[in-house]
């Protein structure tokens, strides 16, 4: 099977560049997998798991949550807001970063505190159901 | 002239502040260099996205209704300047050279006849900009509390931006930030975030076949919001890696000039010294001869 080229960036850094064979992306109008010589394809993202397989140093399942995917002939750019390898996600770190989003919430006083913890929240809950799978 | 104490005194303060000076400019130094790497870092998202755009933005016609982030509302009336500056003085001309960039902005846009509004981020800069422009600044982000400067801190004021144009309260938008070209040169720099800068044609890209999912307007809406917050993080990033620019080049300026000071210092105070010596001498001698 032809490898292609993949890039996954988030706005602090990009998180990996190589060849793969294949990527399962979250688009926003439901999941899609990248192979090789793929139709031209400019998606947003949904919150999900990128599954990326055919490079053993390539992080496996990523954790994605806003952004988008954009495949061209020269491969797959993945521009993610958020991206977190889920190998190197500590489930009890996790619940405690849960807990205490939990906690900003019922102490956030204005609506814009309010709005700004329920989103990461979100976030981490997200994130918990990607774990879980 | 200064008594002994007095010079040894002020030696002594001197060279105290030398080593204040000194050690800030080592903190600056190294923190520099993390924030020039994390400048680096966020490069390439800023790169693709800015490709991104343009491939987006060719596929709309002259003709066709763009959104109003990206073409404009039409109008040109209402100005927000988005000034990003220091949270912390020591750092040389930084600070005042962004805020005299924005005031010459400001200044000119006035004269025009337009409105200007201004939303300051950092400290330093609302400061120099409150006196002459109090009833114009309409918000201040403080970061003096952010210990890493992450997308979300970017996020937020991006979000709080495109807020204030969907409720119209400004036609045109500029950000004001510092361009890190090296440690001895940082530009001010304006740039122009709402409506967009049409992005350079890159030419041979192809524009042609491509899918969109969902279709190209829902998605340059989503996008382009997007876009005004990696462009206010990249500044974010610059401006800190020129402010610790600033602030090494400033500091080792002050420590060199504090090194002058205490030799200057010193040779008045050896020279006091002898004077008396020799004073005390000839006293004694002529004392001795009177006898």
């Amino acid at each position: 099977m032809a490898n292609f080229h993949f890039e996954l960036v988030s706005p602090e850094r990009m998180l990996f560049s190589g060849d793969v064979e294949s990527v399962v992306v979250p688009g926003a109008d439901g999941e899609f997998q990248v192979f090789s010589g793929h139709a031209p394809v400019m998606s947003t993202l949904h919150a999900g798991v990128l599954r990326i397989a055919g490079n053993a140093g390539a992080p496996q399942r990523v954790f994605v949550r806003g952004g988008f995917a954009d495949v061209s002939a020269s491969g797959l750019t993945v521009l993610a807001e958020q991206a977190v390898d889920l190998a190197e996600v500590k489930t009890d770190q996790l619940m405690q970063d849960i807990k205490n989003a939990e906690e900003d919430l019922a102490d956030a006083k204005t609506d814009d505190a309010r709005a700004r913890a329920q989103s990461i929240l979100d976030g981490l809950r997200a994130l918990q159901t990607a774990v879980a799978h | 002239m200064a008594s002994l104490k007095d010079l040894r005194n002020r030696i002594a303060s001197v060279k105290a502040t030398q080593k204040i000076t000194k050690a800030m400019q080592m903190v600056a130094a190294a923190k520099l260099r993390r924030a020039q790497t994390a400048a680096e870092a966020a490069r390439p998202y800023a790169e693709k996205m800015e490709l991104v755009l343009a491939n987006l933005s060719r596929g709309i016609g002259p003709d066709m209704p763009a959104p109003a982030l990206l073409k404009g509302n039409g109008q040109q009336q209402t100005h927000l300047l988005v000034v990003c500056t220091g949270e912390r003085g020591l750092c040389g001309a930084f600070n005042s050279s962004i805020a005299r960039l924005a005031r010459d902005k400001a200044n000119a846009l006035l004269a025009e006849g337009k409105t200007v509004k201004i939303v300051c981020v950092g400290k330093k800069g609302y400061d120099l900009l409150r006196r002459q422009f109090e009833k114009h600044i309409i918000d201040f982000v403080d970061l003096r509390a952010v210990r890493t400067l992450g997308y979300v801190n970017a996020q937020a004021i991006g979000d709080k931006i495109i807020e204030r144009y969907g409720k119209g309260e400004f036609d045109v938008a500029t950000l004001f930030f510092s361009r890190f070209r090296s440690v001895i040169q940082q530009i001010p720099t304006a740039q122009q975030i709402i409506p967009a800068e049409a992005p350079a044609a890159g030419g041979a890209a192809s524009a042609a076949a491509y899918d969109y999912e969902p279709e190209e307007g829902a998605i340059l809406d989503d996008l382009l919001p997007r876009n005004i917050s990696v462009q206010i993080f990249k500044a974010l990033l610059e401006n800190q890696a020129s402010f610790y620019g600033a602030q090494m080049s400033a500091m080792d300026n002050a420590t060199r000039n504090a090194g002058d000071m205490i030799k200057k210092q010193t040779l008045t105070y050896n020279r006091t010294r002898q004077a008396m010596i020799t004073k005390e001498l000839i006293e004694i001698i002529s004392g001795a001869e009177a006898l």
